[in-house]
Order: structure tokens, then sequence, then C-alpha cells
């Protein structure tokens, strides 16, 4: 029998809810987490099953669930915070940057604590409810970042960010969440590894490198292109960001000699920047082409659908940008 | 400057208790040692300091280590009991938790053997076994971490507290009230110490808050407060061990508030032209803590002369040997900065053009 087919959304429920299921030292802490069962649903039911005492409601201070999350994983346990929306994320940026990414190098403690929440835009959310926040945390070490794109490895990666030793945001697309399905046996123990890239679709003309919702917008484009104008294109889905694989991007630029760089992110500071430095750096004389990047343009982003389509990279922006490279 | 009144009054010395807090004349002798022990070591410091031997700034507690000494010998301490986290002015609680003087002298020395191996400075180094958790230098921080320390006491319904410390600066920043308020929320078995030393760098409380009193910041959030006088080390024992037995069987958060006194700068190159001629001087002759505790051990009977000035040289001895043991180590190799920034990677990587 066909294993059943489960959303983007209910996959990172079931990763959450096995891990609390195998392991008494983790815990859920965020606003509205507890009977309600947060904002998008994903601890629906966590409060039921495993008590108040595990499935905590906090006030709205970001910086003090993080703050808390951070002291209680000094004492061993494995506390996962939820951001109700990742924008919010901010709020506890001295938090994280400052105390929680240094804590292991500058007093030898050990903080695996999980901050993870919805992100992303395509949703119509504005300027507050639509963030990508990575690049200002790609910046610090003591961090690592992983933003899956698909079902399995918002599952996979779920778990391992929980039994990560190390402090871990974990981003979840919003838009991903219901629009993605997948078949996921049950019962088999999925731990997608942090740190690694997922080839999502094999080509030998172009790679893109990508992660989160535009590795579906790259597919897209990537399958207009073959049938179009007969254009292999690579699909690389980055999954970790920090730290980022550098050997699955160099294998991809070795084999295809171009790139192009697809993120949500706008693009000033953006992790395109760092993936082209290191590009450059370590296959300079395989690029038979400048590596170009395709991502949201440096403004906030706002409200209105045709504002918003207009800011953020579509897929027909990508196959443009594509072509473009592939005729250089 | 003008806005500081020319003439503070220093809270009155209250008159002393018929007991001396239910300390025994053992643990009263104790809590001298390491009030005295705390002020030898800054003093052994500065000397270090002078020799260009300590690497950064150098930070005082003079004038507040009785409060230090007091809030921490009021809890439990041994292996895994209660935890604090101390402040740049709390060496003294740092002491009473265990941690050694001659670690205290590597950390300002950056020694390759101090606990953090070189990383960082000062009081910023913990022991969580022994019930210390070291600072970070953004103030209101240590709040919610510590209230995530005893919520897992909580959780596991452990009877340990979590102690922390605020200064009256510290207390503008959304961090202290973040913490405060979740602590509150969740009962936690924590206690707060409001640290009203009068200076926050340059800066008065009358330009840092416009409340009189730092326990009614605590109040608002539903959290008992006491103002004691913070250079009385019996008070500030005696209020400390009441919240921690509170707070010990479930009663949640208590907030103390200790009035004291910064007699040193922020740190040893701060020459201080901000205070008002002749206070600094007046809190030292009036309400030095040191000098007040022993004229009560005395009036009360606890120590002769004898068995003060016998500590007193054990302590120069000490730090002696703790300033011996560690003042010609070498500092750290260059290549040990790349290790432990994560389990894994074990290391960050050495940058290309140092392999050049």
């Amino acid at each position: 029998m066909a294993p059943p087919e489960i959303t983007f959304l209910e996959a990172l429920r079931q990763g959450l809810w096995e891990e609390m299921e195998r392991d008494e030292s983790v815990f859920i802490l965020g606003e509205d987490v507890g009977l309600y069962g947060g904002a998008f649903k994903v601890t629906d039911g966590f409060a039921k099953r495993f008590g108040e005492a595990r499935v905590i409601d906090t006030p709205i201070s970001e910086a003090a669930i993080v703050g808390a999350a951070a002291g209680a994983a000094h004492m061993g346990m494995r506390p996962v915070a939820e951001m109700q929306f990742i924008d919010f994320i901010s709020c506890a940026y001295d938090m994280l940057t400052n105390y929680v990414a240094t804590a292991r190098y500058r007093a030898g403690l050990s903080t695996p604590i999980v901050v993870r929440g919805p992100c992303g835009g395509y949703v119509r959310g504005g300027p507050f409810h639509s963030q990508n926040p990575e690049a200002a945390f790609f910046h610090t070490p003591g961090l690592k970042i992983v933003y899956p794109s698909t079902a399995r490895d918002a599952k996979g990666l779920i778990k391992s960010s929980i039994r990560d030793p190390d402090p871990v945001l974990y981003l979840e697309h919003k838009w991903l969440y219901r629009r993605i399905k997948e078949q996921l046996p049950e019962g088999e123990e999925v731990l997608t590894p942090i740190g690694e890239a997922r080839l999502a679709r094999e080509g030998k003309d172009l790679s893109i490198v990508t992660y989160g919702a535009t590795v579906w917008k790259s597919l897209e484009a990537a399958q207009l292109l073959e049938k179009e104008d007969q254009l292999s294109v690579e699909v690389l889905d980055l999954r970790t960001l920090l730290p980022l694989d550098d050997a699955a991007i160099m294998r991809s630029v070795q084999k295809t000699n171009k790139v192009l760089i697809v993120h949500e992110d706008t693009r000033t500071g953006g992790l395109a920047g760092e993936i082209t430095a290191r590009i450059n750096e370590q296959a300079f004389e395989f690029l038979d082409g400048p590596i170009m990047r395709v991502t949201a343009h440096d403004v906030p982003l706002p409200y209105a659908p045709t504002l918003e389509d207009f800011v953020l990279p579509q897929t027909e922006d990508i196959v443009k940008a594509a072509r473009w490279l592939a005729n250089y | 400057m003008n806005a500081v009144p020319a003439t503070r009054p220093t809270p009155a010395i209250g008159t002393a208790p018929a007991t001396a807090a239910g300390l025994s004349r053992d643990q009263a002798l104790d809590i001298y040692y390491y009030l005295r022990l705390t002020r030898t070591l800054e003093e052994r410091l500065v000397a270090l300091y002078r020799q260009t031997k300590v690497i950064g700034g150098l930070y005082r507690s003079l004038g507040q280590e009785g409060e230090s000494v007091a809030t921490a010998y009021a809890l439990e301490r041994g292996r895994n009991k209660d935890i604090l986290s101390p402040l740049i002015r709390n060496l003294g609680s740092l002491l009473v938790m265990g941690a050694k003087p001659v670690e205290i002298l590597r950390q300002y020395m950056a020694k390759a053997n101090s606990p953090t191996r070189g990383r960082e400075q000062n009081v910023h180094f913990n022991d969580l076994e022994k019930g210390y958790l070291g600072q970070i230098s953004h103030l209101g921080d240590m709040i919610p971490v510590m209230a995530g320390i005893a919520l897992t006491f909580k959780l596991r319904r452990e009877p340990r507290v979590g102690l922390v410390y605020i200064g009256d600066g510290g207390t503008s920043t959304g961090s202290f009230h973040e913490g405060l308020n979740f602590a509150a929320v969740q009962r936690l078995p924590m206690i707060i110490i409001g640290e009203y030393n009068h200076w926050a760098y340059s800066t008065p409380p009358e330009k840092q808050f416009a409340v009189k009193d730092l326990a009614e910041k605590a109040k608002g959030y539903g959290i008992p407060a006491v103002t004691v006088d913070g250079n009385d080390v019996f008070a500030v024992y005696e209020a400390t061990k009441f919240a921690a037995e509170r707070a010990r069987r479930g009663k949640g958060v208590h907030f103390i508030e200790v009035k004291t006194y910064r007699r040193k700068g922020h740190a040893e190159h701060d020459d201080q032209h901000y205070v008002p001629a002749g206070e600094i001087d007046r809190w030292a002759a009036e309400n030095d803590p040191v000098d007040r505790y022993v004229a009560r051990l005395q009036e009360q009977g606890m120590a002769a002369p004898d068995d003060l000035t016998d500590i007193d040289d054990r302590i120069r001895v000490e730090v002696d040997q703790a300033t011996d043991a560690c003042v010609d180590e070498p500092l750290p190799e260059g290549e040990s900065a790349l290790p432990d920034v994560y389990v894994d990677p074990p290391a960050a990587d050495k940058l290309w053009f140092r392999t050049l």
C-alpha cells in the first residue's frame, strides 16, 4: 500500500511530535503554541498530548523566549522556540547573536536550542509577515541555519535540528506549508543531515543554486527551459544555509560551468553574494560566464499583490535569467 | 552633571538586630573571609593592571562586596545546588560559589589556562555544577537566561533556586522587563537582586528611571519586592535567605533591591569626574560594607580582632600564591582561536592567506 501523502506542515508537525515522544527533555515554548496550537497549527494537539508544562504559552516576549530557551538548554533541556512569524525573530536578535551563538565558544556552554517559525512571502503578508531573515544571522558564527523546501526535509531537518548539540534556526516557508505534499512512509526515521545540500534536479548546461520556496520556482523554470529551449538545468537545493555545503556547490559548478543563484531574500547582503565569492575562490577556472543572481528587489516587501509580485523573483524571471546566462 | 544633587544622602545605617541573621560564628567568619578576599584580590588586580599585566579593563566592586557576598552566601551551595549569574561587580558572589582566585587572575590576564582559554575576560566564565553562570556584556540578557534555568528546576521539580543580578542602569533594558515578566507569569524559583549602586557608568539614577526605588518596577510585574540596605551584610543575607526559602517552596519570583554605592569608576580608566565632590569619601568613611560588618561582628562578640587578622593573613598568602601560580603563564596560541564554535564542525577554517 502506498504511504499517505502529507503536507510540508504535517511533516514538520510529525517531526516535532516524534522528537517530543522520543526525548523528554524536548519542550516547546512560544506565543499561542499551547491549547490554541500555534498561529499555523504546527503544534496543534501537542498541549493535550504532552501537557502544558512541555508546551508553554509565553508572553509576547521574543527575547525572553529565546533567553529562557538558552538557559534551559544549558541545563540539558532541548527547547524548541516558536516565533509566531519569523519576522519577530529580530526582537531576539541580541539574545541569539550575542548570547546564544557565542556561548560554546566563549564559555564552553552547550546551547542546543531550535528557533523555528514561518518565513517568506508570495502570500500577501506585507512587510512584517513575509520576511526571510537568514542573511541577518548568516553572519553569526555559532548559529546554524536550515531552510527545508520539501516535506521530507521539513521533517528530517526539524528532527536533526532538535538533536544537534548547537543552536539551529529552522526557517519554514509558509507558502510551502500546505502547497507541498509528499508521500512519507510511516514509521521511517527521517533525519536529514545538517550541512548537506540536495540535488533537486540533475542537468548539464547550467546550475541554479537556491533554497526555500524558490526551489520550486526554479524547478518549474527548469522544466520550461527543457521543453522550450532544450536546456538541461541543474537545481541544487541548499537545505542548510549555515554551514554552506561548498562541496555540493562546486561539484555542480564544475559540471555545468554556469551558475545562477536564486533567492527570495533581497539582493544586497543576501546569501547569493557569499555563494558567488566562494565559487570565485574555489572554482574560478570552471566558469564559462558570470555568476548571476535572481533575488528580491532591495525594498521592504510591500502588501499589494501587484507590488509583491513585482518585487519578488518569479518563475518567469528565473527563466529569462537562465536563458540570458545560457546564451552568454 | 548639574542634574546630580551636590549632596545625596547616604541611607541611614539601621540599628543592629538582636540576632545576627541566624549565622553561626564560623559562618560569620566565613563571610568575613569572602569579603576580605574580594577586596584583597581586587587590590592585587589593580597592582597587576598598573604593571600592564591585565590585558583589558579592570572593574572594581569596591563598596559592593557586602551585597555580593551576602546574597550568594544565602544560597545552597555545592555540586548541582542553586545557580547564580554574577555581574562585573559581583566578584564576591563568584568567590562564594567556589570560583578560585587563580581563575579570576587568569581571566583578567587572558592566560591560555584561564577558564575560557583567553576567549573571554574577568568574571565572564561559568561552572554550572558549582553554580555560577557568567554574564555577557549586554545588560539584562541574563534575566531571561536565568528564567530558563529556573524553568528547568521547575519542570524537573528540583528544589533549586536561580539568582540573578541587575544594576540600576540594567533595569532600563528590554530583556530585564521581558525576563521579569516571563519569570513572574511562570512563577519560577528565582531571585533578582537589583543593585542600586548610584552609577551606570557616568549616568545617575535620575537620568535612568523616574521611579524612586527599583522595587517599584518589580511590583509592576506582580513580583514581591523589598528594598534593603545593601551595605548591611546581615540585612541582605536575611532578605535573600527568606526569598530563597520561599522560592524553593514554589512561591515564585522575588526581587530584592540593595541600595549600595559604586566607589570606583566604571573601570579603572574612569576618573569619576562626574561624581559630586565628597560623595565617594563620605560613603567610604560612613558606609563601607566591610567596616560595618566587622563592627557588627565585634559588637556581638562573634569575632575577636585576632580572628580577623588571622583571616587577613591567610588571604594575603592565598592571593600571593595564586598570583605566583599564573602571572608568568603564557597567553593562548593564536591558532587556538579556531576550535569550538560548534561541536560539528569542530573548528573554523584557517583562511587561505595564512597558509601561503
